[in-house]
């Protein structure tokens, strides 16, 4: 009797994890695209899809149904006409050779014999394939040099590897470490996103800092409607700020500079960080402030070593959402620092724009620009829930 | 909030404010004096020389100086990029919420629910320009027998025709709203997860015993319970449409048919070279929001008055 209770109790949540999995696995399916594509050689990611990189590579079917039978699975049974050897290839690269031979007699008798000779199409997929097999054009499965390129800014056909080893590179390439400072390259625009991102982060935190302690533990006039006012400025369009801004930054001279966007980031920042802080700081007991006051503490003491200290929670969750904001932002970065200091968000969406497809470069700079805060969700998950659930969020 | 701060803590009139000015300075540039100017600038011609009703040609309807409100509110393309935003609405907020739902309500119910929810959340942590390069590639679209996007991959082996996903009218909005929705459901799931867990389990467990199936439960009880985050979640995310930018400028441009209000505003400012226009759509934007803001203020004094 309780065998089936149990067995019905597990049937009857199979639906529950049905949908779950099910879920799960469509939300991680895009993801996983990408990931994979960005390790596979360019040709590669033109032939096929990237959920057949566990079967045989293009050809391999058709390469079994014609030619195996007598020139063995590898391609080495018969000595004198070993399809792995590059030479003999070498003069089949391409279908209608390969047809021409496949019609020819040798030795008095048809080349195919009983099997039917394939048609153009397929004779071409069996060449690509000979090729392959041969080692004339022999590829990895996985490989790093999308990242390489990527990170180095490289457009050639090739790779930035082999251009470099063949010393045919363009003129912008110098194949040295200097590379990674390329304007075109992700590995520049790596180190911009970094110089945005952490001032952006660490001055309003800062400033905000300062302000929710005087909303939680200061008495002044106007205090409430202030801070109802910074409730409402939380949700202002960050469009709405952009025209006013650029004009006044080009008077100043500050379009295209790092302190124009640290300033926007940090005026933007700031209503959702003194209300974070402020809710977090406000709902400390206030007996241990009663008694630091007692013993004749200052504001500024009790600022500096309790609020402080006992908020780290707090700016903790505050400091990722705003990095990860900052990190993941396009438009501020587009508007304010254009082409001039190149961001990951940047570069990347003019390569959508200017590659087209090319999507081996496409794949490898998205990932760079997804690693760090893929590795700070999962490192820090615990501050990332706590900061979303603090409040409301800003955009 | 006044009443909790001790009484010895009473400072010099003009403490607060030295821990005050630094952002409050900060904030002012930063948002109201763009929020003046932009209200300013709306009313203004293209190069800010004369008012906005000097752009007018005889023999046509003009708005005078509102003219660029008459651009913002009336031209085709603006009334497409509202068609879309409602659009974008009703589909990706309805979207996000009851697959958050769902998932919060799922995954309570399993032990791997942690790494559930993980993955759903992830891609919040992404930027907009990744999940457009993803999900581009999910969409893509060949003429040759060979199909790389993971989409037309199926629709092909299922024997269709490949779809042209970005392209299409209608098709393409559609196809846009999907990354929105895998983008934010994670965020919505997260925070009606938290508040499905502050349901009283008694009350559940009293229910069940009194024979309520599941269904009902969830309907009756827990809907009812998380009624005012709910709420939440639907104002912040028609907040988060409303603007929504990045995912149109990297996937379409704002192209076929796809335009929404903030990539227009975008295009009418840094490609037309329309800072009045611009400008004008911007008011429009935030009037759109203000009830969303008004509503976030009032909830705010609630919770204060409870505290």
């Amino acid at each position: 009797m309780r065998f089936f209770k149990r067995l019905w109790k597990r049937i009857s949540s199979l639906p529950v994890h049905i949908v779950l999995l099910g879920l799960c696995l469509i939300w991680i399916l895009p993801s996983l695209g990408l990931f994979v594509t960005s390790f596979r050689p360019v040709q590669d990611i033109n032939e096929s899809g990237w959920w057949t990189i566990l079967a045989q590579p293009k050809g391999y079917e058709e390469y079994q149904e014609y030619c195996a039978a007598c020139h063995g699975e590898d391609g080495s049974a018969i000595t004198q006409a070993d399809l792995t050897d590059p030479e003999l290839v070498k003069n089949y690269r391409r279908s209608f050779t390969l047809l021409i031979s496949l019609n020819r007699e040798i030795d008095g008798q048809v080349h195919m014999s009983d099997i039917p000779v394939p048609d153009e199409i397929t004779t071409a997929t069996i060449a690509s394939y000979m090729r392959r097999i041969s080692g004339i054009e022999a590829r990895p499965k996985f490989t790093l040099s999308n990242y390489i390129d990527a990170i180095t800014g490289y457009r050639g056909n090739s790779t930035y590897l082999a251009d470099c080893e063949s010393g045919s590179q363009s003129v912008d390439i110098y194949c040295s470490l200097r590379d990674l400072t390329n304007p075109r390259g992700m590995g520049r625009a790596f180190i911009n996103s970094l110089l945005v991102a952490i001032p952006s982060t660490l001055l309003p935190i800062l400033f905000a800092a300062f302000a929710a302690y005087a909303f939680s533990w200061m008495d002044f006039k106007g205090r409430q409607w202030l801070f109802a006012l910074l409730v409402g400025l939380q949700v202002v369009p960050l469009q709405m700020t952009l025209i006013p801004i650029s004009r006044l930054y080009a008077q100043l001279g500050l379009n295209g500079t790092f302190w124009g966007i640290w300033l926007f980031h940090t005026g933007f920042g700031l209503p959702y960080a003194i209300y974070l802080i402020r809710n977090f700081m406000g709902s400390l007991p206030h007996e241990i402030f009663e008694s630091a006051y007692l013993d004749g503490a200052s504001h500024w003491t009790a600022f500096t070593q309790l609020a402080i200290p006992l908020s780290v929670p707090a700016l903790a969750s505050l400091g990722i959402f705003q990095f990860l904001w900052i990190w993941n932002d396009l438009l501020v970065a587009l508007v304010f620092l254009g082409g001039k200091y190149p961001v990951l968000t940047y570069q990347i969406g003019n390569m959508v724009t200017s590659l087209g497809s090319g999507w081996h470069l496409l794949t490898a700079a998205a990932f760079i620009s997804m690693a760090l805060p893929m590795i700070i969700f999962f490192a820090l998950q615990r501050f990332f829930v706590h900061g979303m659930l603090a409040g409301s969020v800003k955009g | 909030m006044a009443k909790n701060i001790p009484g010895i803590m009473r400072q010099k009139q003009s403490t607060p404010w030295f821990y005050l000015l630094p952002s409050l300075l900060v904030m002012a540039i930063f948002i109201v004096y763009p929020g003046l100017n932009t209200f300013y600038l709306s009313l203004r011609n293209i190069d800010d020389s004369g008012w906005a009703s000097t752009a007018c040609k005889t023999g046509e309807t003009c708005w005078g100086i509102f003219e660029n409100y008459h651009y913002a509110l009336t031209s085709t393309i603006m009334q497409t990029a509202f068609l879309n935003n409602i659009k974008w609405i009703l589909l990706m907020v309805s979207g996000t919420v009851a697959l958050g739902l769902l998932i919060a309500v799922l995954a309570d119910r399993v032990r791997y629910e942690s790494l559930a929810k993980s993955i759903i959340f992830l891609p919040m942590a992404i930027s907009f320009v990744g999940a457009g390069v993803i999900w581009k590639f999910m969409y893509n679209y060949d003429t040759g027998q060979v199909q790389i996007g993971l989409l037309n991959a199926m629709v092909t082996s299922f024997g269709g025709k490949p779809v042209s996903w970005l392209t299409e009218p209608q098709l393409n909005t559609i196809a846009l709203i999907v990354v929105g929705v895998w983008m934010w459901t994670g965020f919505c799931m997260t925070i009606l997860a938290a508040a499905l867990k502050g349901v009283p389990t008694e009350i559940l467990e009293a229910a069940r015993v009194d024979g309520a199936n599941e269904w009902k439960v969830f309907w009756r009880i827990m809907v009812p319970q998380i009624l005012p985050t709910i709420t939440v979640v639907v104002t912040t995310m028609v907040i988060n449409v409303l603007k929504i930018f990045d995912i149109v400028y990297v996937m379409t441009g704002g192209n076929y048919g796809t335009e929404v209000i903030a990539n227009r505003l975008y295009t009418e400012m840094y490609k037309n070279f329309q800072p009045g226009r611009a400008s004008a759509i911007a008011m429009v934007l935030i009037v759109v929001i203000l009830p969303a803001m008004i509503m976030n203020i009032r909830r705010f004094n609630e919770q204060e008055a409870t505290r």
